[in-house]
């Protein structure tokens, strides 16, 4: 009986073994084997060894867009943790009632389109859109300040976008927190930043890294917020894997493009797994 | 002096202005919906020409029909291997299965454009048609880790006894699937599930690499349009996802509000 259970067992693995190596493992092997092969003339490549697509990325132009990606990356990472931690946290310490009113209220906008969201922006950032009439209606500024596509208005679409990954984690940590340790600093007789700093971050620290990497690594591949909000001015190393592909038809140097990038989010996860010391990334799951 | 752990005014109105900017976009969207002057930015009053003019429009249909056969094919498929692959794994030791649980969230781990390019290049290694079938296992590809995971952390969460218990007392292993783990398993089946549907209806980046020519989804039409500026029918297009989305995102609060209850039964 104990065989038989075992042997119900492995056919029911049989769907997710082939599906994951046919469709996951075996496409993610196939990437890295086209990064090293040459370019042929039309679409597809030949079968000719060569590191030309990663000695290529070293050229100037596509090395400052990876270091203008990582830019974005960083500077979108700092803004969605001054945003998005005091908002977990104040969450956290919220009634249970409204606990769940407000998860409801971050879920419905983050499970929604993230294009909805952005064409909504464009509304706003529009020249003479609802920003400007306001700005100017109140005599703030005189002219269109001409927002959309510029890199402010990247740099915001991606800090919106972003800002529920780091919410959500931050409050899994912060609601498992013990407030008494809290109290008991502070009947000892430590200030309150001092109690902060030393026990609420000290505790909350899970959840801010795993805010913030989920923030970083879709940071670096979001290319369409790049393009809408940014117009052909913000070009990212999403756009321009994207536009290899499509415009430039050089499949081996948009896969070498990939493979770079997928090992930079591997050592964000490994890197973050060394720190946090755990297999699990707060606050999605 | 205040109690640590409770909130304070500033601290609720941070939150509030948070929020409130949140649904900024989302707000405008719906209403701009409705406005009956072409630009996207002057208010001409009330009408419903936009959603007329799409309810018209053929192509608008199609992608319609596409976007729901696509979620719910993809939905249906991840429902099956998510869950016969978390229900096989549970229990098992092996070095082959945590390779495999790994492997098979990846999906939604690495960056959305990675993956939309992986598939591109081995779709067409594989000679697959580009169009319904590509997009159908791309979808169901990043569609199984959600009822996956749900499915695997319920199982971990269960209580084993009952179930050898009952087959202690001679209970057939189907029945005793049947009467107690799969009841304990749907709330999170069915979690898991609309969320990939509400993930696969709102996919822009990894359809748009693998999709054909001709075969479009409301999403994909959504970023095409959207490239050349915002018009009203984007917008009453975007409010007819919006609503959809928010629905079944409901749905699945009610399903997560069941299941924590049944939890408590459970655990007296």
């Amino acid at each position: 009986m104990e065989n038989k259970q075992k042997k119900k067992g492995i056919s029911l693995l049989v769907p997710i073994y082939i599906f994951t190596i046919l469709f996951v493992f075996f496409p993610i092997i196939y990437m890295f084997f086209v990064s090293f092969m040459s370019r042929a003339e039309v679409w597809g490549f030949d079968m000719q060894f060569t590191f030309a697509n990663y000695i290529r990325i070293l050229e100037p132009i596509y090395l400052k867009t990876f270091v203008r990606s990582l830019q974005l990356a960083f500077t979108t990472t700092i803004l969605v943790i001054f945003i998005g931690y005091p908002f977990g946290y104040f969450m956290g310490k919220l009634s249970a009632k409204w606990k769940a009113r407000m998860m409801l209220l971050i879920m419905i906008p983050f499970w929604t389109s993230s294009l909805i969201r952005l064409n909504g922006w464009i509304i706003v950032f529009q020249s003479n859109g609802m920003l400007d009439k306001i700005l100017m209606g109140l005599g703030i500024t005189t002219d269109p300040l001409k927002l959309l596509y510029s890199y402010p208005a990247v740099l915001f679409g991606m800090v919106y976008a972003l800002c529920p990954f780091m919410i959500l984690s931050v409050y899994s940590s912060v609601e498992k927190m013990d407030w008494g340790l809290v109290e008991a600093a502070l009947d000892l007789g430590a200030g309150r930043a001092r109690a902060f700093w030393d026990i609420t971050l000290k505790i909350t620290m899970p959840g801010l890294l795993s805010g913030v990497v989920l923030t970083f690594i879709p940071s670096m591949g979001l290319f369409f917020v790049a393009d809408i909000l940014g117009g052909s001015k913000v070009v990212l190393v999403g756009n321009v894997i994207q536009e290899q592909l499509t415009k430039g038809r050089n499949i081996p140097f948009a896969a070498a493009l990939s493979v770079i990038l997928m090992i930079m989010t591997s050592l964000i996860i490994a890197l973050y797994r060394r720190i946090a010391n755990t297999g699990k990334i707060e606050g999605i799951f | 002096m205040r109690r640590a752990g409770k909130s304070g005014i500033f601290s609720k109105i941070y939150l509030a202005f948070i929020v409130a900017l949140m649904y900024i976009p989302v707000i405008l969207t719906v209403i701009y919906s409705f406005n009956a002057n072409k630009s996207p930015t002057v208010w001409g009053g009330f009408s419903m020409k936009w959603y007329e003019e799409l309810a018209g429009d053929r192509s608008i249909r199609e992608a319609l029909g596409n976007s729901l056969l696509l979620a719910f094919g993809s939905c249906f498929f991840a429902i099956l291997i998510g869950t016969s692959g978390a229900l096989g794994m549970r229990g098992r030791q092996s070095k082959f299965d945590g390779v495999i649980a790994y492997l098979s969230t990846l999906p939604i781990m690495i960056p959305e454009i990675i993956l939309g390019m992986v598939f591109l290049g081995v779709f067409s290694f594989m000679n697959l048609p580009f169009g319904m079938v590509t997009l159908m296992i791309a979808h169901t590809a990043f569609c199984i880790p959600y009822v996956f995971m749900m499915v695997r952390a319920r199982l971990e969460g269960m209580d084993k006894n009952l179930e050898e218990a009952a087959l202690d007392l001679g209970a057939r292993p189907f029945a005793v699937f049947r009467d107690i783990t799969f009841p304990a398993i749907l709330p999170a089946i069915l979690s898991g599930a609309l969320l990939s549907f509400a993930m696969s209806f709102d996919d822009v980046v990894i359809s748009i690499f693998v999709t054909g020519a001709r075969t479009n989804t409301l999403a994909i039409k959504i970023y095409t349009k959207l490239k050349t500026g915002v018009t009203p029918e984007i917008n009453a297009l975007a409010t007819i996802l919006l609503i959809v989305t928010a629905a079944v995102i409901l749905l699945s609060r009610g399903i997560g509000r069941h299941k924590e209850k049944s939890q408590e039964i459970e655990t007296p």
